[in-house]
């Protein structure tokens, strides 16, 4: 293992578990403990615990801070009330997506107010300097930011069980937040962010604490669980494997697959997450001007009849017509066929459509599936 | 079968060479090692029969639900029986890699390629130094 990874601070819990440790985004983390599909299924069933430490975590505060950040994402955020989380996109002058981030506005239990961002582990220095430029060019300068990866732990706990066995360890209980909000609380005594959000399609909640508290609020979690009966596998710790096949199923866009900087938000199928009505923010009139485009390749998934999967950079065909290529792809544990989402051009993408996709040399065939692949029953 | 019977590739596969008449006939398979780095396997494709291989070629492929890898084979020769029932049983890989788990057998061409494949102490070691 290249010692000039970086460690969360659960990594010796990892490493004391079984959790095969792999380089992502220059961190050292967990693909997986014992089985990825075991994970899978414990998180669908029961509850798993994923180490999301690596990703970055920005404070944005002081006057002005709505109104700068509001220009900087394609969503609407200086209306967001304390307590509220919203999905953005940060997008360059092209309307390309530099990330794909979480704003959430929040106060101090003593009241003082902030924004909170949640940013891809491989973006965190991308987007910090993105931010940081343009924070410089501001006059008098009121909008302070502040990089608190390395001195916070963050711990997504998902799946049905998740807020049974959260909710002990954390002062405001997530079964009362409404989805997509957070609020600042103690977890075991410690300075908390608790939040109702995740990626994995499931419901849950994500705790930040001090970076020295995150292993006792870890192992806390996976304590509760023991008092609790849970369906097989039970709850267990996951790694970013399952993290990865559980976010495709409920096809969530990955930053460096669905997402990137040649990607515009709306080909990707979010146009949810981009307001252009009376607002000015990096991008917009690139963005606006993609509309109509009618020749830009959109965002599909594709469910395939064999057992191979397609995966990242395979060659979609329509017959003989290449008409995109595959972003990600795995045997998905849920459906147990392989599933994958990709571009195709917007005569291919409609649901049902007849394609095949190039696995190393030989055509399989494939449809257009309706996304997401699961959708968890409220 | 032991391991310690076995030569290894550092690819990961195992070869077992038996004298039959004047032949030398290679069963292979892959590593308990490989298995279990590659985990939760959803498809095993096996070459065809009479397929002529040479050494470090791909025999075949093996997939999991995050990962694709070839099977390459550890020496040069003819595939002359493939383990048909396996690619439906899976789990046997798990079981027993080094037995019931085989995937193909070749008739080997030249049995001085088997000089330059691993003996089981020298494939833990490498094992170790990855793990």
């Amino acid at each position: 293992m290249n010692a000039e990874l970086a460690q969360t601070p659960l990594h010796s819990w990892h490493v004391r578990n079984g959790g095969r440790m792999v380089d992502f985004a220059g961190w050292s983390m967990p693909v997986q403990y014992s089985s990825l599909v075991e994970e899978h299924h414990a998180t669908r069933r029961a509850a798993g615990l994923f180490d999301v430490s690596h990703m970055g975590r920005f404070r944005i505060a002081g006057e002005g801070t709505a109104a700068f950040l509001d220009r900087l994402v394609t969503r609407r955020v200086a209306d967001l009330e304390v307590g509220q989380i919203r999905y953005a996109l940060v997008c360059n002058e092209k309307g390309g997506v530099l990330d794909d981030v979480l704003v959430y506005r929040l106060a101090e239990e003593g009241g003082e107010p902030f924004f909170w961002m949640v940013v891809n582990a491989g973006n965190r220095a991308k987007i910090a300097n993105w931010i940081k430029a343009r924070l410089a060019k501001q006059s008098p300068a009121k909008v302070s930011f502040r990089d608190e990866t390395a001195e916070t732990a963050m711990i997504a706990v998902q799946g049905p069980a998740a807020l049974v066995i959260a909710a002990p360890v954390c002062d405001a209980n997530p079964a009362e937040l409404d989805y997509y909000t957070g609020a600042v609380t103690q977890a075991l005594g410690q300075w908390a962010i608790v939040s109702r959000t995740g990626y994995t399609g499931e419901d849950g909640c994500e705790i930040i604490v001090p970076a020295e508290a995150g292993l006792e609020v870890w192992e806390k979690v996976l304590q509760q669980a023991k008092t609790i009966d849970v369906p097989e596998p039970g709850v267990k710790p996951a790694g970013l494997g399952a993290r990865d096949t559980l976010r495709l199923e409920a096809a969530m866009p990955l930053y460096g697959h669905e997402l990137t900087e040649g990607i515009n938000p709306l080909q990707a199928g979010l146009k949810f997450a981009v307001n252009l009505k009376d607002r000015e923010f990096v991008g917009r009139d690139a963005i606006a001007g993609f509309q109509d485009d009618a020749a830009m390749l959109v965002r599909v998934g594709l469910e395939l009849s064999g057992r191979r999967a397609a995966r990242q950079g395979y060659t979609i065909f329509a017959e003989d017509r290449q008409v995109g290529e595959v972003t990600s792809g795995a045997f998905s544990p849920t459906l147990e066929r392989p599933i994958a989402m990709g571009y195709v051009a917007r005569e291919a993408s409609r649901v049902g459509t007849p394609l095949e996709v190039d696995i190393r040399g030989r055509r399989e065939s494939a449809q257009v599936g309706k996304l997401p692949f699961y959708r968890r029953k409220t | 079968m032991k391991p310690q019977d076995l030569l290894f590739a550092p690819t990961h596969e195992w070869i077992h060479v038996e004298k039959d008449g004047g032949k030398a006939v290679g069963t292979v398979g892959i590593s308990a090692f490989a298995v279990e780095q590659l985990s939760d396997l959803v498809f095993l494709e096996l070459p065809e029969v009479g397929r002529q291989v040479k050494a470090g070629e791909s025999l075949g492929e093996i997939e999991s639900v995050k990962s694709v890898s070839d099977i390459y084979s550890p020496v040069s020769g003819e595939v002359i029986e493939v383990n048909s029932g396996l690619p439906d049983k899976l789990e046997t890989l798990q079981e027993d890699a080094f037995g019931a788990g085989w995937i193909v057998k070749l008739k080997v061409a030249d049995e001085s390629e088997l000089d330059k494949l691993l003996d089981y102490a020298a494939y833990q070691k490498q094992c170790e130094e990855a793990g």
